[in-house]
């Protein structure tokens, strides 16, 4: 059995539009919060897992702007998972032995990029020929996919928007900080039905940064006080399901990857306390409910309608507004996860704080598609 | 296959026109594992990895489930709205998607479970730089 490994200092910027800056100066921001938060400067760090999926070359272009020292930068492009997969990748290497002291940026700038979706390659757009490749239209099938195997309605999801839009209005780095009762939710433009407009996350500007290091490094710095330790890490890409590409799945790959982080984190469901998970629509988040093994099949519409995933029930999630609220920066989201998952575990999340909150997980999942699961625990 | 310079090209690779133009579904499917695919020039299955020699061109049912869809209310800029997203099972597979048309546009409209068909059409007067036309597959419920 190696050594543990921990996260040492992590942050993230307030998600918004950020117009008049460039990605390097929002990572750059993020990143120096994190070195900071671990007591370290950039001559300490041996190596970069950076990603973006908008510009190129983001861990060079932070470097650039906070210290170019000539280390090993490593920039990936992993979807909604970038961010996560920076810091799965700096915990591998940690584990291989090579270094000890590692940062992880993940940034995008997004004002102005509208609906996101595939533009399929061809002669004639296909939009509105091939169905919709709009992002709200493919979780949309997802949902109702959803609905049809567990009787899940419309305000159900809605529901999930109330709740994390409330969550939000307790976190000050959240993009969107307004309570949206059901009716508004409802009410509120159709996307693609079932979805309306406050069920969907929003294009945000934004930028998180961890620093990750050895066991030995965390004691020999003394670091233990703020130290967060990595109990499981792990990725799944989409195992071979009969409709998949042609429908995106992203259930098997968040099974897979929970499945794999609990064994390696040696926990049970039952000993999680609050979950922060991808909700980049409202509708999925019921589905993870189940994905995550935060209930059994079928019973993610129970949690939702029962309260147990609020803010003082049962298995809180996604307690910082969630991705619905803060915005999605898509690099960005998989490292802000952690960042509220520390928040608690060390007891600063203020009034959202979730009470004696020891084991947290994280979880982000890409369309094409790419899922990480974290669980995160309190040295 | 190859068409005259002013005749309609198929808009997806899964749509072919046989020898006297008439459009339909093209397929590959494993003998090996059973999966079946929309497409016609994969080099292995995604399931087993069996190689090509397993996999076999196959012309799929022009009938089908409804699995799942919505009603797009807004799309990209410069795309006609509202329409049906829809993923369908034909029968003896693979999945398609594609656009449901002669359907209401009430949920209980588009309900999964929906018996539908294939129909060839115009790909919505759409034309690519040299002006070519395409023809496109459209769902449509079995009993309109
Ligand atoms: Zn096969």
């Amino acid at each position: 059995m190696s050594e543990d490994i921990y996260i040492v200092g992590i942050n993230m910027i307030d998600f918004g539009r950020y117009q008049h800056r460039t990605p390097a100066q929002l990572g750059a921001q993020a990143a120096l919060a994190a070195l900071d938060e671990a007591d370290i400067t950039i001559g300490d760090v041996q190596a970069v897992f950076s990603g973006s999926n908008y510009t190129t070359m983001i861990g060079q272009r932070v470097l650039q702007q906070i210290g170019q020292t000539g280390v090993q930068i490593i920039n990936l492009v992993n979807a909604c998972s970038t961010g996560a997969s920076a810091v799965r990748m700096a915990y591998t290497a940690i584990k291989a032995g090579e270094f000890d002291t590692l940062l992880c940026v993940g940034v995008e700038q997004m004002t102005g990029l509208g609906m996101l979706g595939g533009a399929t390659p061809g002669s004639i757009p296909t939009e509105g020929i091939l169905g919709s490749a709009t992002m709200p239209a493919v979780f949309g099938e997802s949902g109702v996919e959803y609905m049809a195997r567990t009787g899940a309605t419309q305000g159900d999801f809605a529901q999930v928007a109330v709740k994390n839009h409330h969550h939000a209005t307790m976190n000050p780095k959240a993009f969107l900080r307004k309570e949206t009762p059901l009716d508004m939710v409802l009410e509120a433009e159709t996307i693609a039905w079932p979805l309306t407009k406050l069920m969907c996350s929003v294009n945000v500007d934004g930028a998180a940064a961890a620093v990750v290091m050895s066991g030995e490094k965390v004691r020999q710095r003394g670091l233990m006080d703020r130290a967060i330790r990595i109990r499981g890490s792990a990725m799944a890409s989409a195992p071979w399901q009969e409709r998949d590409p042609i429908m995106h799945d992203v259930n098997g790959p968040t099974r897979l990857a929970a499945q794999k982080a609990y064994a390696m984190a040696e926990v049970e469901p039952t000993d999680i306390d609050l979950v922060e998970l991808h909700d980049c629509f409202a509708s999925v988040e019921l589905q993870h409910y189940e994905n995550l093994a935060l209930c059994g099949e079928g019973e993610g519409v129970a949690l939702i309608r029962d309260g147990s995933t609020e803010l003082g029930g049962r298995i809180p999630v996604n307690v910082s507004g969630g991705l619905l609220s803060k915005g999605h920066p898509i690099a960005a989201t998989g490292i802000a996860n952690m960042y509220e998952i520390a928040l608690h575990l060390r007891g600063q999340a203020g009034e959202r704080q979730v009470e004696g909150a020891r084991i947290g997980m994280t979880h982000v999942v890409g369309l094409g598609t790419s899922a990480a699961v974290h669980i995160l625990e309190k040295a | 296959m190859s068409t005259a310079p002013d005749s309609p090209r198929p808009a997806f690779a899964f749509i072919a026109f046989d020898a006297a133009g008439q459009p339909h579904l093209k397929a590959q499917r494993c003998t090996s594992c059973g999966a079946t695919y929309a497409d016609s020039e994969r080099i292995a299955c995604g399931r087993c990895g069996g190689r090509a020699n397993v996999l076999e061109a196959f012309t799929p049912a022009r009938e089908g489930t409804l699995h799942s869809a919505v009603i797009v209310r807004r799309g990209f800029p410069g795309i006609e709205v509202p329409f049906v997203s829809a993923v369908v099972d034909l029968d003896g597979g693979p999945t398609l998607k594609g656009t449901l048309r002669n359907v209401g546009l009430d949920p209980a409209d588009i309900a999964p479970g929906l018996r539908v068909q294939v129909r060839f059409d115009d790909a919505l007067g759409r034309r690519d730089k040299e002006g070519n036309a395409y023809v496109a597959h459209y769902f449509e419920p079995l009993s309109a």
